[in-house]
Formats: structure tokens, C-alpha cells, sequence
């Protein structure tokens, strides 16, 4: 048979573009955010885009809900923290560079000991067992202080030896960054390259038909396990990874609050798209450092963020962006532009409302020894007042009514127009 | 490589279905000696103290199509599950070409050359049609579990895929999603899936539920087509498509198997005419 049918593209001119972009991206971008405060950041996105990447290998790839994947990066943090102190000590000579992938290997080993229980199951009892040993661990962790450094964590010095070929000590933040970015891409392309192999396909064919699967020669457990180990080990990197950026691991790492991190940025960034978890990433880092350092209140408005997307957009962002971009390629985008304004000026007005009760809110229970008045915006308001109270629920109440009826307008217009493009595609197959 | 290769090699496949790999050749049973592809002795199986199959009994040999009908509840869905090892049995043995496949588990079944469909249809739902036929044969050409290759260089994976969909007649479907294909292109895939993998022995499940009699008709074609040279074994309701399909029909009445024989034989035969068929094949007729 010819090899054209088959639409091979090897060498596929947009891929090598993206991937080109992507490596560029994470060389630049330290160079352009220079503050050591945005390279942190950065840093932390890039450890953040190989953990969420691997927790996406069991959900959407797998369709395996963890509720404990903190544990394999976290043993990765350990177990490189660890070695890191063996060579300060001098007992291993094992150069820096490679740490991460004794993170690597943390968290292969701990995910082939507790996958192979746990991918006995699929779909809530997988999720249960995850859950259990997640919360194994953290006790564990309490009761283990020499290994888990107790309170305190434990602490290392990443400068050690003589500088690699002169220059490299990983003192500096940039060394560091640069020698993540490069696990981030190194990773990235193995963690897509995965998507393209046998084993990769059948895990998809698992998570949407796991009985099927059975039945064309494949065993389910087998495949998830092999998953989940493969995941274990990208997570024990990231860990890797950060243990040697922030030169100390404490127990929060393999705790359910960095679980659930995973789990909810993954989901927001798109669980159902190779590059989903990537945005999840970047806004898990933003939400983490930057939001928090904006409101108290960070933690509720990412709830309320998180159950939005549920509800209206459970494919994540990255959904969205690829929903749109199909419009866009059929020259349609142009005529939702509208409704989008409509949708984000209300939206922007019900969260105007709603921030200003929560901040209020959280100014009486928390901030009340410094007066009833708070700055929320530019806007001086005040809690003890009537006023106050009234005008943002007001504002709020119309940006919740004027909201609904973009939306509706919006899912009428968005209708129309999926319904003139499937009319399109059936005429281009026609010819 | 000349010419002539390229254009044999193009011709439409289902003219020629006898180059559908097979783990077993109908005609030369496996090593185990049994003339027999597929065996059932002294089959049953209890869910609770409800009794489903009781003591069946069936021997098929080799190449034979055979048709397996029975009133509602007569445990012939249940009997397809327990041969594919969906099910575990309760007592009984059951062998496929000569050796003992009861107690295996359904991927070790399949491994040996035993396929199934399903009633309903039972597919990879947010995959390509192509890849959905890509992964049913992944496993038979050996790719196992594989992370070191790419499925775009499996050039024989991709090649059987490509003379699967051209035999169901997908191949204008290719790249559509299993779950937005139309019901009769589904009851296809779902064929597609249970022959790529190259069984010899396959077990069908109401093929044609649900379908047109054109549908049907045209349906029958295509399940004679893909199942040239195989021991094929279906459940069915229609008996238009027992007598379009099947060289001999099993009768199975409160699971057990009372009649198996050719049609004609089946037909005049006193206990099945009692028990149960006698009008409707003489309708059929």
C-alpha cells in the first residue's frame, strides 16, 4: 500500500514550530521577567509543568483520578534532598545535575510499589486507594523525623565541588533555572512522545473502555500500572527538581493540600489536551505566589474559580482555547467578539460585587483591630456601614443578571455558529 | 519492486480476505491435535442458586459458522460470556483448538485466538475509527506494552488498519471519533475491532441487532467477508441471518444445547420443533 494514505508527517513543519517556540520560550523568558522574584516564579513554572504534565498522564490520558500523586514527587524531593546532603558530606560524588533523576527514580520505585495496589481498581476505588495512601504517607511522615525531617523538613546546600567547566555552581538563581528548563523540555517531549507509542494509545483505549481493552489481547491493570509508574517517575523529577531549588523538603510536599494542587490545576488547565497541564502550571504558580500575596481570600476565590470551570467549561482552558481557535480557522471568531465583551464585562462586575463583600468579610474577622474601613480597588469601604454592604450586593446581583443573559445570548450565538461549521465540513467532504 | 507488486497489493481487500493473518489455520488444527476449534464440556454456571447454562454441551470444528438461537433467557449471551472468559464457569471445561481456556482470564483468551463482539457496542469511544482499529491490532503483531516505539512506524500495524477499515467499509470514516458515528457504522467498527486482531475462533453477539433489513442484508455480506477461512460463532434472533450465515445451528432451550446440527436436520428435528422453533422456522422457511 502507498504510505501517503496513511497521512504520516514525520517531519511535520507546525510541530517542529511549536516545539521551537516552547524551547524558546523557556530560554527567553528569564531574560526578559529579570526581578529574582519572577525568576523564582519561573523556576517554580517550570517544576510545576513537569509535575501537573504527569499527573495528566493518569487523568487525562488514563482517566485515573489521584488523590495522592504529592506522594511520588514528594519521596522524589526526599530521596534527592537526601543525596544532595551525601554529597555535601562528601560519601557520593554525584554531581548535581543529576539529583533530579534520583528524584526520578524515588518516585519510579514508590510508584511501583503503591501502584501495583492501587491500579488493581479504576474509577472510585483507584481514586479511594490514592486517597488512603496519600494520607498514609503524611502520618508516616509525622512519625518518620529522620527520614521526613520532622517539623523543621530537611535542608541541604545545592553548592558543592568545584564549579562545572568553571562557571556552573548552581549558586545562582538563573543556573538553576536554566538546568530546570531543561528537565521542563527534556521531559515535555517525552511525556508527548509517550502519547504516540502503543502503550500510550492503550492507555487512552483504558480509560475510555477498560473492559473492551480486555477483550483485544491487553491486560487493563497491566497498562495502568505501567502508566502510573511512568508517571511516578516525571513526578519524583519535578520533586527532584525542587528539592534542589528551594535547599529544603519539609512534609507539606507529599501532603493532600499539594495532591489536590495538582489534581485542580491540571483539571483548569485541561486535562483532555496534551498542553493543558502546561497552563494549569503557570496559573498554579501565579495563583499560589501571586494571588495569595493580593488577597487573604486567595484560597476561596479559586474555589469559586474552580467550580465555574466545572460547570461551564470542563474541558479547562486549554478546551476553550481549541473550541475557539476552531472558530477562528473558519473565519467565524469575529462574530462572537460581542458576546465575548458582554461576558467578560459582566463577569468582571458580579466579581467586583462578590470580591468586595468577601473582602469585606474576611476584613471584619481577621483585620477588625484596624478600623471597619478597608481599600478594596481604589474604593474606600466601609464595614460597619449600611452602604457598603448594599452597594455590593447591588453590583453584584446585576453583574449575576446581566451575566445569565450574556450567557444565554452567548449559547444561542455559539449554537449558530458550531451549526454552520459542521454544515461546512460536511460540504468540504462532499466534494 | 516492481509494478505489478504495488497494484496487487492495492486491490480492494475484501476481495481477497484470504491474506487476513490467522493465529491458526482452520485447516491445520494447532499442535494439541484436536480437530476441534472450539470445545464446551459439560458447561454450567450459576449466578446465585439461579441456574444459567446447565451442563451445555458443543463441539465446533474448525471453519464451521455456526448459529446459536433460543428463546429469550435460554443463556446465550451468557454462554458467549463464559467462552470469552468474561465469566468464570461453574463447573465444566471449556477448549479452544485442544487447550483448557476456562479460568483464563479474557486478554490471555483472546491471546489464543478467541475474539468477541458485543451486543452493544462496546468502543473506544473518544478515539479515531482508525485508532480504534489500531489498537485491536497492536497486540497480535507483538507491540505489546511498548513506550520506545512509535505508533507512526509500525508500518504493519498501520497497514492492517488501513485493509481493516477498507474490509468494514470505514475507510471514509477514518479520522471521525467512534462516538459520533452513526449506529450501523458503529455495529461495523464493532466488527472491525473483534477480527483485526486475527482470531481464529470468533464469537459475534447479535450482529445485526437493531439494523434494517436492508442494513441486514447487506450486514450478512460483510460478516461472511471478514470471516472467510475462520470459525465464526453467532448469537442471533433474526432467522434470516441464521440461514444467511451459518452452515450449522445450535439450539440452546434452558442452557442447554438440545439440537446442533445443519439447518435442514435442525429443522425436522421432533425435540427442537417441541420445545420451541417449530413455527418460527417454518415461517422462516
Amino acid at each position: 500500500m502507498a504510505a501517503t494514505q496513511f497521512h504520516f508527517k514525520p517531519h511535520n513543519v507546525g510541530r517542529w514550530m511549536v516545539w521551537g517556540l516552547y524551547a524558546l520560550i523557556l530560554i527567553v523568558a528569564p531574560l526578559i521577567w529579570t526581578s529574582s522574584f519572577s525568576q523564582t516564579m519561573l523556576t517554580q513554572i517550570g517544576i510545576g509543568i513537569i509535575a501537573c504534565l504527569a499527573y495528566n498522564i493518569l487523568l487525562g490520558q488514563g482517566g485515573m483520578l489521584s488523590f495522592g500523586h504529592a506522594v511520588y514527587s514528594g519521596f522524589g524531593s526526599f530521596l534527592a534532598i537526601h543525596t544532595l546532603n551525601l554529597a555535601v558530606s562528601g560519601a557520593w560524588n554525584i554531581p548535581v545535575s543529576l539529583i533530579p533523576l534520583i528524584g526520578g527514580l524515588a518516585g519510579l520505585g514508590v510508584a511501583a510499589a503503591f501502584g501495583y495496589v492501587s491500579t488493581k481498581k479504576a474509577g472510585t476505588p483507584f481514586a479511594m486507594i490514592t486517597l488512603g495512601l496519600g494520607e498514609l504517607i503524611w502520618s508516616m511522615s509525622l512519625m518518620l523525623p529522620e527520614f521526613f525531617g520532622g517539623e523543621g523538613g530537611v535542608s541541604s546546600n545545592r553548592v558543592i565541588g568545584q564549579p562545572f567547566l568553571g562557571f556552573l555552581t548552581f549558586g545562582p538563581q538563573i543556573q538553576v533555572y536554566y538546568l530546570i528548563a531543561v528537565y521542563c523540555f527534556i521531559c515535555t517531549v517525552a511525556m508527548f512522545a509517550l502519547t504516540r507509542t502503543p502503550l500510550g494509545r492503550m492507555l487512552n483505549a483504558v480509560r475510555d473502555n477498560p473492559e473492551r481493552v480486555a477483550f483485544i489481547g491487553y491486560d487493563t491493570q497491566w497498562v495502568r500500572y505501567t502508566a502510573f509508574m511512568i508517571s511516578g517517575f516525571f513526578a519524583g523529577v519535578a520533586g527532584g527538581l525542587a528539592a534542589l531549588n528551594f535547599e529544603i523538603v519539609t512534609a507539606e510536599v507529599v501532603g493532600a493540600a499539594r495532591s489536590g494542587a495538582y489534581l485542580l490545576f491540571t483539571f483548569l488547565g485541561g486535562a483532555t489536551f496534551f498542553f493543558g497541564p502546561i497552563i494549569g502550571a503557570v496559573l498554579m504558580v501565579v495563583a499560589l505566589v501571586l494571588l495569595s500575596e493580593l488577597t487573604q481570600a486567595w484560597l476561596l476565590y479559586l474555589g469559586l474559580i474552580f467550580v465555574f470551570m466545572v460547570m461551564y467549561a470542563p474541558g479547562g482552558i486549554a478546551s476553550l482555547i481549541m473550541m475557539n481557535l476552531r472558530v477562528a480557522v473558519y473565519g467565524k471568531l469575529r462574530r462572537l467578539m460581542a458576546s465575548y465583551l458582554a461576558l467578560a464585562g459582566t463577569a468582571l462586575t458580579m466579581l467586583v460585587g462578590g470580591g468586595a463583600m468577601i473582602e469585606m468579610l474576611y476584613h471584619m474577622q481577621i483585620n477588625a483591630a484596624m478600623g471597619p474601613e478597608l481599600q478594596f480597588i481604589g474604593v474606600t469601604l466601609n464595614t460597619a456601614g449600611l452602604d457598603a454592604w448594599f452597594g455590593s450586593v447591588l453590583v453584584l446581583l446585576v453583574g449575576l443578571a446581566l451575566f445569565e443573559l450574556s450567557r444565554r445570548q452567548y449559547a444561542l450565538e455559539w449554537g449558530v455558529v458550531q451549526a454552520e461549521i459542521e454544515k461546512e465540513i460536511k460540504r468540504r467532504e462532499a466534494l | 519492486m516492481s509494478s505489478s507488486d504495488m497494484s496487487q497489493a492495492e486491490q480492494p481487500v475484501a476481495s481477497e480476505p484470504g491474506r487476513i493473518p490467522s493465529k491458526d489455520q482452520p485447516a491445520n488444527p494447532s499442535g494439541e491435535g484436536s480437530a476441534y476449534a472450539l470445545e464446551l464440556l459439560d458447561i454450567k454456571k450459576a449466578f446465585g442458586k439461579s441456574e444459567i447454562i446447565r451442563g451445555a454441551q458443543l463441539q465446533v470444528k474448525a471453519g464451521e459458522r455456526v448459529a446459536i438461537i433460543g428463546p429469550n433467557g435460554a443463556g446465550k449471551s451468557t454462554l458467549f460470556n463464559l467462552i470469552s472468559g468474561r465469566f468464570g464457569l461453574s463447573s465444566g471445561e471449556i477448549r479452544l483448538h485442544g487447550q483448557r481456556i476456562d479460568g483464563k482470564k479474557p486478554y490471555e483468551i483472546n491471546r489464543l485466538g478467541l475474539s468477541r463482539s458485543f451486543q452493544v457496542s462496546n468502543l473506544f469511544t473518544r478515539l479515531s475509527v482508525f485508532e480504534n482499529i489500531r489498537c485491536a491490532v497492536l497486540w497480535s503483531l507483538g507491540h505489546r506494552y511498548s513506550f520506545w516505539k512509535f505508533l507512526a512506524d509500525l508500518t504493519d500495524a498501520n497497514e492492517r488498519a488501513e485493509e481493516v477499515l477498507a474490509m468494514i467499509k470505514l475507510d471514509r470514516r477514518r479520522d471521525v471519533l467512534a462516538m459520533n458515528l452513526t449506529y450501523a457504522e458503529a455495529r461495523a467498527l464493532e466488527i472491525g475491532i473483534t477480527i483485526a486482531g486475527g482470531s481464529s475462533v470468533i464469537l459475534l453477539d447479535e450482529p445485526t441487532a437493531g439494523m434494517s433489513k436492508s442494513e441486514t442484508q447487506r450486514f450478512i455480506q460483510l460478516i461472511r467477508e471478514v470471516t472467510v477461512g475462520k470459525t465464526l460463532l453467532t448469537v442471533e434472533h433474526d432467522m434470516g441471518v441464521v440461514f444467511g450465515l451459518a452452515d450449522k445451528i445450535a439450539v440452546l432451550v434452558y442452557g442447554e444445547v438440545i439440537a446442533f446440527d445443519v439447518p435442514d436436520a435442525v429443522r425436522a428435528d421432533a425435540r427442537v420443533q417441541e420445545a420451541y422453533l417449530g413455527s418460527v422456522l417454518a415461517e422462516a422457511h
